[in-house]
């Protein structure tokens, strides 16, 4: 049997040759990805925003009446709804940020809920109520400060490990590389205006695993060829170093990808933002282990002495019995 | 490296064994099989988003706790100065800046009323409740301590737990959890529910119902602006109520409270058919209430509930059997409710619901169904690709993949964990981390291969380069985990926790079992080349 090989052995693709312009095209994402975060802003969801959510099915419709239903819960005095579909033609979320004097008061917020449900049950007949999200102002808060905890506790304590596991040269670049990714995810969840909610932080810390997961299988195979080829340029090193690994980078792409994708395209409804950011984060994690993790560490300087001490007797026999050095 | 002794493998297979036996209840449940009753049942928990069911996050305000204590003290001041023998004479009693402060008649008596409220100040428990100070020779400050109010709080919060445990009993509910959470939050979930409206309207009622005495020479203009005479205070009307709107002065002091009842039903008023409560009280609590209204016959008096004045009757004769009767408008769910309440206790302190999360029961089975559909095609989409990638390395890998997963749900069942939504989006990660491993590994093998190493060489370097890059591949995801587990909240956690395990189960199938399996072959095949 022939078995599928999806990237020829001894590829020499000279990535760092166009490191400069990627870089810039990286910053200028970063750039651009924050932008649109600070002028469309992310559309957050009760999680983040407070207010409500109700979803919703309409079980003798062919289609939910989307429009109908922005104007009746608009009639009901708490400002303009996000009603949006939700998995199947029939399903809707619809999403109420309440004004701030209700938002306020527990017992309006409540009142409110229950409103919206009342009015649209008593509305429509076939409406069937499969779940409904209600967030205080005050809870909505704390969930917005733990999740900026948890993203950069997660980036320092993992920069940190890999300081230590690696030089400070590699730490530096795996932040820069975990920043890229978070900053491009912002910016897409901004640009498609895609609820933003806790599971997408979920995703997001997924996606900081995954990158680095990544960016460390190439960093490993960096640290092997600088103590293995002393004398090579900073720039050519890094070079085979990719070229090396780039079996096992599409190879593992290739094969989440695969996992994903019935994923975001039959799974639950709800889990859909969730999916749809790991999957847009596999493509963004993978470039940035490339394209920023590794030329940092040119720029960086680092170099080969870096590991010496780690030679030892046997290393430098087996180099001497291939002819390496 | 390729060395497996038998001790060591059968040490494996156990761990492995025992990891998947533990899945099998669960998987069970799913079908008509019945797994054994006389062995364990370790079973993995569906959260309340697959499951169905409300989550419901309650949170008091530790100033209403405050403001209850403060009003306790000045009711037992008062009952402690006039029973002093013999009596100590107080006056301008003022309650303003959470601080109770009061002049004595007599200056000289500071010392008799000092010792008189030792006790009441000191407290039962192991911290000081009230500071006492002094002012102008005759003033006496008593303000509460920190520590007293945090032991109130934390005692407030335990008996509202109670409370909340007995009324969502009544309501028949299956298996609520009712945890704490932090100094002033419970978290309330039950599973299943199926009208979770009545539940939020249960939690949310204090049901502290008090008798109190209309304060008839109120002035009306006054009432109505909400100004309250001297010794008095203004309650609003219930909106259900026939005078809602309306405002009411009642005598702050000298009411009862309904909390010690040992009985409340719902009931209709035999004369107007209308849906009341039924309250009985205990011997003393009958007591004081046939007192309150044998000393007050042919005056109105007013009962509040939560804050609001339900109604004012005229007390026509005295009430002398422990039994009364609450009108107020209401429907017979509404008199259900209360009776409820009643019955179960008041709650200490008033519960605000913050965060409240519902899935109908249909669309959580929705979610599973698609979740498990989307599982299975990656599952085989990524099997299919490993196999046709590395052949007999792939199969290895993919046996691997699913013991990896049996032996996740199996430890996740073990751990009594809940699987989560986001849950499902972790095992499908968790499956792609076991691949990477041996995506890792046999590429590193062909690499090796190609670089001129032998069979055994090969293998044995594959598995020792590429392990380092695994282990440090998984540590900092463990890291990130774990953070995400103690930031996180609700269905996120459902996510860390099984990324968290995955990380072992990967680690330990897709590394040390295909090892061996690779180990085993290599010895019995001896081959020259590796179709690899």
């Amino acid at each position: 049997m022939r078995l599928l090989k999806l990237v020829p052995d001894n590829t020499n693709i000279k990535f760092l040759k166009w490191r400069i312009p990627f870089f810039v095209v990286s910053i200028l994402l970063i750039a651009a990805s924050w932008a649109l975060v600070m002028t469309k802003g992310l559309n957050y969801g009760v999680d983040f925003a407070g207010g409500l959510e109700v979803r919703a099915t309409f079980t003798q419709s062919a289609e939910a009446p989307v429009t109908d239903l922005r104007e009746d819960v608009e009639a009901l005095g708490y400002g303009s709804p996000v009603v949006q579909r939700f998995g199947e033609d029939n399903q809707v979320s619809i999403r109420v940020r309440l004004p701030d004097d209700v938002a306020a008061n527990q017992e309006a917020a409540q009142e409110a809920a229950n409103e919206v449900v009342r009015t649209l049950q008593a509305e429509y007949p076939d409406f069937r109520l499969d779940g409904n999200d209600n967030v205080s102002g005050k809870v909505s808060g704390e969930f917005r400060q733990t999740a900026v905890y948890a993203l950069l506790a997660a980036m320092a304590a993992i920069a940190l490990y890999i300081w230590i596991r690696f030089e400070w040269q590699f730490g530096v670049g795996a932040l820069f590389a975990l920043f890229h990714d978070v900053s491009l995810t912002l910016g897409m969840f901004a640009l498609f205006q895609l609820e933003f909610s806790l599971q997408i932080i979920a995703a997001i810390l997924a996606i900081i695993g995954y990158s680095l997961n990544d960016t460390i299988v190439i960093y490993d195979r960096i640290r092997e060829n600088l103590k293995k080829y002393r004398k090579m340029p900073l720039p050519e090193l890094l070079d085979l170093s990719i070229n090396e690994t780039l079996a096992r980078t599409v190879m593992t792409s290739l094969t989440l990808l695969v996992a994903l994708l019935p994923l975001l395209l039959f799974g639950p409804a709800s889990l859909f933002g969730m999916v749809a950011g790991i999957t847009l984060g596999l493509f963004v994690g993978t470039y940035s282990s490339v394209y920023s993790a590794a030329p940092i560490l040119v720029w960086l300087g680092v170099t080969s002495d870096s590991f010496v001490p780690e030679e030892t007797v046997a290393d430098v026999q087996e180099k001497k019995a291939r002819g390496v050095v | 490296m390729l060395d497996f002794p038998t001790w060591r493998k059968v040490w494996l297979w156990s761990i492995a064994i025992i990891a998947m036996l533990a899945a099998l209840p669960s998987l069970l449940s799913a079908t008509s099989v019945r797994w054994p009753a006389a062995l364990p049942q370790p079973m993995v928990n569906l959260g309340l988003d697959l499951a169905g069911g409300s989550h419901i996050l309650l949170e008091a305000d530790p100033a209403d706790v405050a403001a209850q204590r403060l009003e306790n003290m000045e009711e037992n001041v008062r009952s402690l100065m006039r029973n002093a023998e013999p009596r100590i004479r107080i006056g301008d009693v003022s309650t303003r800046g959470g601080q109770l402060s009061f002049i004595l008649d007599d200056p000289s008596q500071m010392d008799r009323a000092r010792e008189v409220m030792l006790p009441s100040i000191n407290g039962t428990g192991l911290v000081r409740e009230w500071d006492l100070t002094m002012e102008d020779g005759n003033r006496m400050i008593l303000s509460p301590t920190a520590d007293g109010t945090d032991t109130a709080v934390n005692d407030a919060m335990e008996s509202a737990i109670e409370v909340i445990r007995k009324r969502i009993d009544e309501l028949g509910t299956r298996e609520p959890t009712i945890i704490r959470q932090g100094d002033t939050r419970i978290v309330v979930q039950v599973p299943g529910l199926e009208d979770p409206e009545q539940l939020k309207a249960l939690l949310g009622e204090t049901a502290e119902l008090e008798f109190k005495l209309v304060d008839q020479n109120a002035l009306p203009s006054d009432v109505a602006e909400g100004r309250a005479p001297p010794g008095s205070e203004i309650y609003p009307y219930a909106a259900t109520s026939d005078f809602a709107g309306q405002n009411l002065a009642v005598r702050r002091l000298g009411g009862i409270r309904g909390d010690n009842l040992t009985g409340a039903q719902q009931s209709f008023d035999p004369q107007t058919n209308e849906p009341v409560v039924t309250i009985q009280f205990d011997s003393d609590g009958g007591r004081r209430f046939a007192k309150l209204t044998t000393e007050n016959v042919g005056k109105p008096f007013a009962i509040i509930l939560d804050g609001q004045v339900l109604s004012a009757p005229n007390i026509n004769e005295p009430i002398r059997g422990g039994t009364a009767q609450i009108s107020g408008g209401f429907s017979v769910e509404t008199a259900n409710r209360l009776a409820i309440s009643l019955r179960s206790g008041a709650l200490p302190v008033e519960l605000a619901v913050v965060e409240e999360r519902t899935v109908g029961p249909d669309l959580g089975a929705d979610s599973i169904r698609s979740g498990m559909l989307a599982m299975a095609i990656g599952s085989l989409l990524v099997i299919a690709l490993m196999i046709a990638s590395y052949g007999r390395f792939g199969v290895y890998a993919t046996i691997a993949l699913v013991i990896n997963i049996l032996m996740l749900l199996g430890i996740m069942a073990g751990l009594g964990t809940t699987l989560t939504l986001p849950g499902i989006a972790g095992f499908v990660l968790t499956i792609g981390a076991a691949v990477d491993a041996n995506v890792l590994i046999n590429e590193r093998i062909r690499e090796e291969r190609a670089r001129g190493r032998r069979v055994v060489a090969a293998v044995e370097t594959g598995y020792a380069e590429a392990s380092r890059a695994i282990y440090d591949a998984n540590i900092t995801n463990f890291i990130a985990g774990v953070l995400l587990f103690l930031f996180g909240s609700g269905p996120i956690r459902g996510f860390a926790v099984v990324l968290v395990i995955g990380l072992f189960t990967s680690v330990f199938t897709a590394v040390t079992l295909t090892r061996m399996w690779v180990a085993a072959w290599l010895r019995k095949a001896r081959p020259s080349d590796l179709n690899l």
